[in-house]
């Protein structure tokens, strides 16, 4: 694996760079209608670069085969690539041990994970506080365990510029909040929130935290020991990497104290009718063939990103939200929803009352890919009494000059209504 | 006018635009034309369910023909409505319940009908020949 490189000076990616990094990408070479694809949709999912395709299809023409179980050299080589992508996976965030590292098919199934687990564990009356900026897979699943075991959802509020409400998290956390699980960074709004405040303050209280870094770790360098948190998820195809795969981590003594959420093969030690015991950390939970050829296509992403330095990405996407920002502010009739000093590439807006919808119709036929509506975030339009926005949404091969062709698109669709 | 007739003209309108923003132009332009539903019948009655876009429809029965109102938040969803209604509107409900609108396809806004698409378009679709069917039950009753 090759080091991130911090050497590298702390400002947007040259043209030069931009190029050789967007070339990496085959996608993006492709006409839309006509015109050249504008790639804004990353937040929904990244594109993949060429050597994440390479490695998919390497594992199925040299070396496909079953993991931990055959004895035969294919399955033994399969095994040891999918266990380096565990210890890639590990340095990537920087977590104590491979088996702290739990492969899912994303982060939803993470979340889903831990809920049922968790589920087991709480008494009645117990209290899981979440935030209003939470995605519909860090909210849903809470509930659906309330719903059934007598449990109580909290709500952390959002201030009007997107921010957590931090005065309201404080009278929120209880001796009966047995759970925090909190995004790092919202998907629609961009705000990356003070998680690691959030985490000690909840650690004061006994109470476990688990952060939904889906939008944080394709953005900013992470650090589960530093931060400190119990738990820490996200999913693969947002991070550069394939569909259907996705981590969760746990403190180890966390993990080994959470029963399993899926039973079947791999996940045992021994079977009888009588009982099971479970195997050790990580394949307590990943009963069944796991995503092979995405976890290796995974690491090789997470190889991509560190490749490329993952500060020099967060530096080239804080050039890019800036300019952005300023041309959009710069057309009458915007509104941006989110607007936190501390955010990352997302840019969510509404113009005039055009409705979203009618301006995504709009940019796709002028090829930039967006995405409008809700973003699986439906109690962050009822906080902003809006139906839905529109959301552009950056990444490493995104530039200033896409940005340039998204406002003049902006600017003709104006004139239409 | 036959529905056959009203497809070709429709067709023949649209072929005249090269541009696709100038297509999206027309539909705009034909959002104005669509007979709107009345105010008060905005409601959960007669909205049609899609992910982004709502659509509002209501349909009357006069002298044998259906007669179309509706409305959408979304002005391209109401343009493309409009399409729909101006064809549709005005027919005997065998004819609307038969209707293939091979013309959305034709003038390229196939997309907007597939049923994944987030618009309540193509569920609006059905809804049109449900009233159609409804009146047409009542005819034979």
């Amino acid at each position: 694996m090759m080091p991130d490189t911090p050497t590298k000076p702390l400002r947007a990616f040259t043209a030069i760079e931009s190029e050789q990094i967007r070339s990496l990408f085959p996608i993006l070479g492709r006409q839309i209608y006509g015109k050249q694809l504008v790639y804004f949709d990353n937040g929904a999912t990244t594109q993949k670069p060429q050597r994440v395709l390479d490695s998919i299809q390497n594992y199925y023409t040299t070396y496909n085969s079953n993991v931990h179980r055959g004895v035969h050299f294919l399955s033994q080589q399969a095994t040891d690539v999918m266990e380096d992508a565990r210890k890639t996976i590990q340095e990537f965030i920087n977590a104590k041990q491979a088996e702290e590292i739990i492969f899912t098919s994303g982060a939803t199934e993470s979340i889903n994970l831990l809920a049922s687990s968790f589920s087991q564990l709480l008494a009645k009356g117990d209290e899981i506080l979440i935030s209003a900026m939470e995605h519909h897979a860090n909210i849903v699943p809470w509930q659906m365990i309330c719903e059934r075991y007598g449990y109580h959802l909290r709500v952390i509020p959002i201030l009007d510029n997107g921010d957590l409400d931090l005065i309201a998290f404080d009278k929120l956390i209880t001796p009966k909040t047995k759970l925090l699980s909190v995004v790092q960074v919202s998907n629609t709004l961009g705000t990356i929130n003070p998680i690691k405040q959030l985490i000690d303050k909840a650690h004061q209280n006994n109470t476990a935290v688990i952060i939904d870094g889906s939008q944080a770790v394709q953005h900013l360098k992470i650090d589960v020991q530093e931060l400190d948190c119990d738990f820490y998820v996200f999913s693969g195809h947002k991070l550069y990497g394939p569909t259907g795969t996705g981590v969760l981590y746990g403190k180890k003594n966390r993990l080994e104290q959470l029963p399993p959420y899926k039973g079947g093969g791999d996940m045992i030690k021994e079977v009888s009718f009588e009982k099971t015991t479970y195997n050790d950390l990580p394949f307590k939970f990943e009963a069944g063939t796991p995503n092979i050829e995405g976890i290796i296509g995974l690491a090789e992403a997470i190889h991509f990103i560190n490749h490329t330095g993952i500060a020099s990405i967060a530096n080239h996407e804080a050039d890019l939200l800036n300019y952005f920002t300023d041309k959009l502010r710069a057309i009458p009739g915007i509104r941006i929803f989110g607007e936190s000093s501390n955010k990352i590439a997302v840019i969510s807006f509404l113009l005039r009352d055009i409705h979203p919808y009618d301006i995504g119709v709009l940019l796709d036929k002028m090829g930039i890919a967006v995405r409008t509506g809700h973003h699986c975030t439906q109690p962050i339009m009822q906080r902003y009494q809006i139906p839905g926005t529109v959301r552009a949404s950056l990444a490493v091969y995104n530039t200033r000059a896409e940005i340039d062709v998204f406002i003049d698109a902006l600017h003709r669709i104006n004139k239409m209504f | 006018m036959s529905i056959a007739e009203k497809e070709k003209e429709v067709i023949e309108e649209f072929e005249l635009f090269n541009d696709w923003m100038d297509k999206y132009e027309h539909i705009i332009e034909q959002s104005r034309q669509l007979p709107l539903i009345d105010e008060l019948q905005k409601t959960d009655e007669y909205l049609v369910r899609g992910c982004q876009s709502k659509v509002w429809l209501n349909a009357t029965f006069k002298d044998g023909c259906v007669y179309f109102t509706a409305d959408s938040d979304a002005v391209i969803t109401k343009g493309i409505i409009a399409l729909l209604v101006r064809v549709l509107s005005g027919e005997k409900p065998e004819v609307i319940i038969e209707s293939q609108l091979s013309f959305i396809d034709r003038i390229g806004l196939k997309e907007h009908l597939t049923p994944n698409r987030a618009n309540g378009l193509a569920s609006m679709v059905k809804l049109m020949k449900t009233f159609a069917l409804g009146f047409k039950l009542k005819q034979q009753a």
